[in-house]
């Protein structure tokens, strides 16, 4: 089996068995649009404009929500034994990576797709253009990239999910702030090339660990 | 055993004497800073005790990459002593670099803490590495709790200077104190300031390099009481 084939059959495997229960992308999703309408409440008294904090409530929305997915990625495949399944197929480590990479990421983007126009009705913003979704697809490959391995370290000690977060947030912080700032300069009305700084950072950022990932994955699911 | 031993005593006592001679030369040797007024002139010989801390919970962290990475390859338990042992002489470090550098804020800026980009990447390291023990103490097994912390000090020390990078560019378009810190960038030290500083680098230097040692050895002991105690039937 090529390392194409077997990641494809890996986020493959996850979309059908999400198709079944449908638990990751509706917690994620309603835990979502419960943070955004939690910090609506929470700003609204105060902010003259909600266009101020809107890129923050986004970016904050997201990364919380994507923990949730993130957690329960690893979770099933530890509590049913199927990792260990995984993990005898004749492919590489780095496949099953790839693999449950893509299909976090993909849980993602698809709440996040569904977010952003609610967000948009919410907050009267006009959010849903080609260049907040490349932001935002950017960001979230780099947050799935860094979480997929910290989540297949998490289940495995003693604190499990609790663990994720605490391991994550503070690599992933450059993602948070250079997305905040790219979506709140979109909505600012600036061109799309003035964030060439910012872009060319969570590039950086993805190619970077994406490759850190690859080399280290297999150390994470040995046993 | 005995004689590596008595060597490392004697290192200690060379870098205690360092550490007491770069405070000496510091507080009473090294010339005023020019043009500050008494409060910052003091605040400013802080310089000599707090950039070396900051240097040093660098290296510390670099050294647990570079164990970490020693770990991955060889597999010894050995590279994963000196991964958490210079991890946590790198936590004591920042600490020591953080303190400073808020007594030093109050009087130069008149407040002991900004979000300057300097002051939240520390902050963000510090959080770092006190997640690298809390996943170390979350797991009893040694091999996966010394595979596990090896993948997150990789991935914890790389993390560094793209936070930096990120919230310096953050800042610039709210340039409110960064000036400031840039400021001190561009004051430089005098030719007189140059040899205290440089000495006070080198005695902290030697500083960490035998608290690294000693904590070792304390790893290392570690071990033979466990195998003793296995021995024993515990």
């Amino acid at each position: 089996m090529s390392f194409f084939n077997a990641v494809v059959a890996i986020v493959w495997k996850d979309i059908r068995a999400e198709l079944r229960t449908k638990d990751i992308f509706s917690s994620m999703f309603v835990f979502a649009l419960l943070a955004v309408i939690i910090f609506n409440f929470a700003f609204e008294l105060r902010v003259p404009d909600m266009k101020m904090v809107a890129p923050g409530i986004i970016w904050v929305a997201i990364t919380f929500a994507g923990t949730l997915g993130l957690n329960r990625a690893f979770v099933i495949e530890q509590d049913k034994g199927s990792l260990a399944g995984l993990l005898l197929a004749p492919i590489d480590r780095s496949a099953i990576y790839f693999g449950k990479m893509l299909s976090s990421l993909l849980f993602m983007v698809i709440v996040e797709i569904i977010l952003l126009p609610l967000v948009m009705v919410f907050f009267n913003l006009p959010l849903l253009t080609w260049q907040q979704l490349l932001v935002l697809l950017l960001g979230t490959y780099g947050f799935a990239a860094v979480g997929t391995v910290f989540s297949g370290m998490a289940v495995n000690t003693r604190a499990r999910e609790v663990l994720l977060p605490i391991l994550l947030f503070p690599v992933v912080l450059p993602v948070l702030i250079a997305g905040v700032k790219m979506t709140g300069a979109l909505l600012d009305g600036e061109p799309f090339s003035s964030l060439t700084n910012w872009l060319r950072l969570i590039l950086v950022y993805d190619v970077a660990f994406t490759i850190v990932a690859y080399l280290t994955f297999g150390f994470v699911v040995e046993e | 055993m005995a004689r590596s031993y008595r060597g490392l005593l004697v290192l200690t006592v060379i870098a205690g004497l360092g550490i007491l001679a770069a405070a000496v030369l510091a507080l009473i040797v090294a010339p005023n800073a020019a043009g500050l007024t008494p409060n910052e002139m003091y605040a400013q010989r802080i310089i000599y005790f707090h950039v070396p801390c900051a240097w040093l919970s660098m290296l510390a962290f670099g050294v647990t990459m570079a164990g970490s990475i020693g770990y991955l390859v060889s597999g010894r338990r050995r590279w994963d002593n000196l991964a958490v042992s210079s991890a946590e002489i790198g936590i004591a470090f920042t600490l020591a670099a953080i303190a400073s550098g808020s007594i030093w804020a109050k009087p130069a800026w008149n407040t002991w803490w900004t979000w300057d980009p300097r002051l939240t990447t520390y902050t963000i390291v510090l959080l770092l590495y006190i997640a690298y023990f809390m996943l170390r103490s979350a797991m009893e097994d040694p091999a996966r709790r010394a595979r596990f912390a090896a993948v997150y000090g990789i991935f914890a020390f790389i993390s560094v200077p793209i936070t930096f990078f990120s919230i310096r560019w953050w800042k610039t378009i709210h340039p409110v104190l960064v000036a400031n810190s840039q400021n001190t960038e561009n004051w430089g030290l005098s030719a007189h300031m140059r040899p205290v500083f440089f000495f006070s680098l080198a005695a902290f230097t030697l500083f960490y390099v035998v608290l690294l040692l000693h904590r070792l050895r304390l790893e290392d002991t570690k071990e033979q009481v466990d195998e003793v105690k296995e021995g024993l039937g515990y």
